[in-house]
């Protein structure tokens, strides 16, 4: 199977190649992981993260294709050849396929990814109804692989002050959780033209989103939160 | 030096609202222009003028207008944003855009009631 891979070493290379790779794969090769641990058996100077290699961890997001996505569950025969691999856009490259996420996590950090509750904490743990809980879903499953925050323009443009897809998804997970009193708070550090109002809801991150999420579901409903505090 | 990014206006709802209510104007009004073309058979000066005469339709498309205006400052000040890096001269762009606005309004004011 062909491949054409993105090879940069920024201490040595002047530029950026791309570079073609034809391999034999084994019959177990199902995934695009598995290509790419293949090519590295004969080519061990290609870098690449990975971990988890069946789509829980977000460590092999990269663009595949044209598409962010993740290596592990982006089945190879759904790709045309030869295929295109490249980092993730966007963002600093340190080398080869691995990105410098420096940026995305800050931004992730930025809207206090963690409850926050200031009334003592009950004996067990805090309950919340099934009702309650169920607001959670489509929110919480996010694993921060930064494919849908490298697929918007908006982050491109402002990283350092957009939230991008991610952060903002998350950011709603908390303002969405009953168990925290900072919504306000959250709410105060959203509203800003560009930290959310950035976003301009084209919906590239819903369409590349490998777990499946809406981030746009999620900014549209902070919007929401905030004209409905505002009117 | 560590460059410290700063962000927190608190501002942008107002704005952000204000542009959806504004399109929906528009839209409204696009539409009703549309009709009233449709429903007038020869269009020519005088009936044009005829169309532009009543006080209500005078006001509505000032309210357009306005409309138009409120909604161009939002996108014109987006762009500045995006493709303006220096603070200072954004700001004085932000002003040149305001200061042409203002005067718009005031020049549609004075054409549609001079009709």
């Amino acid at each position: 199977m062909k491949f054409s891979i993105y090879r940069y070493n920024p201490d040595v290379d002047a530029k950026p190649r791309m570079q073609d790779y034809d391999i034999t794969l084994e019959p177990t090769d199902r995934m695009l992981l598995d290509a790419l641990i293949r090519i590295k058996e004969t080519d061990d100077t290609l870098a690449l993260r990975r971990s988890c290699r069946e789509g829980v961890c977000g460590s092999d997001a990269m663009n595949i294709n044209g598409k962010n996505g993740l290596a592990c569950i982006s089945k190879l025969a759904d790709l045309k050849e030869p295929v295109m691999i490249r980092p993730l856009p966007g963002l600093p490259v340190i080398r080869d396929l691995i990105v410098d996420m420096s940026q995305f996590f800050k931004q992730y950090h930025s809207i206090k990814p963690y409850l926050q509750n200031d009334t003592p904490a009950p004996e067990k743990e805090r309950l919340q109804s099934p009702a309650d809980r169920d607001e959670l879903n489509g929110l919480y499953e996010c694993i921060l692989c930064a494919c849908c925050s490298t697929a918007c323009p908006s982050f491109w443009w402002n990283p350092d002050k957009f939230v991008g897809p991610a952060g903002l998804l998350q950011a709603y997970r908390f303002i969405a959780d009953t168990r925290d009193q900072a919504i306000n708070e959250r709410l105060d550090n959203l509203e800003d033209p560009y930290r959310l109002f950035r976003c301009h809801s084209i919906m590239n991150c819903v369409d590349v989103c490998p777990k499946g999420l809406n981030p746009t579901r999620a900014i549209g409903k902070i919007k929401d939160l905030m004209v409905k505090r505002a009117v | 030096m560590v460059n410290r990014e700063v962000t927190g206006a608190h501002y942008g709802l107002r704005d952000w609202l204000a542009q959806r209510l504004t399109a929906v104007v528009m839209l409204v009004y696009t539409l009703l222009a549309i009709g009233l073309l449709i429903a007038t058979p020869t269009l020519d000066y005088d009936a044009w003028r005829e169309l532009f005469t009543p006080q209500w339709m005078k006001l509505a498309t000032l309210l357009f207008l306005l409309s138009v205006f409120l909604h161009a400052w939002v996108g014109m000040r987006n762009i500045f944003m995006d493709y303006v890096g220096h603070g200072g001269l954004r700001l004085a762009l932000y002003a040149l855009v305001i200061a042409a606005l203002i005067v718009y309004a005031a020049w549609s004011a004075q054409i549609l009631w001079s009709i």
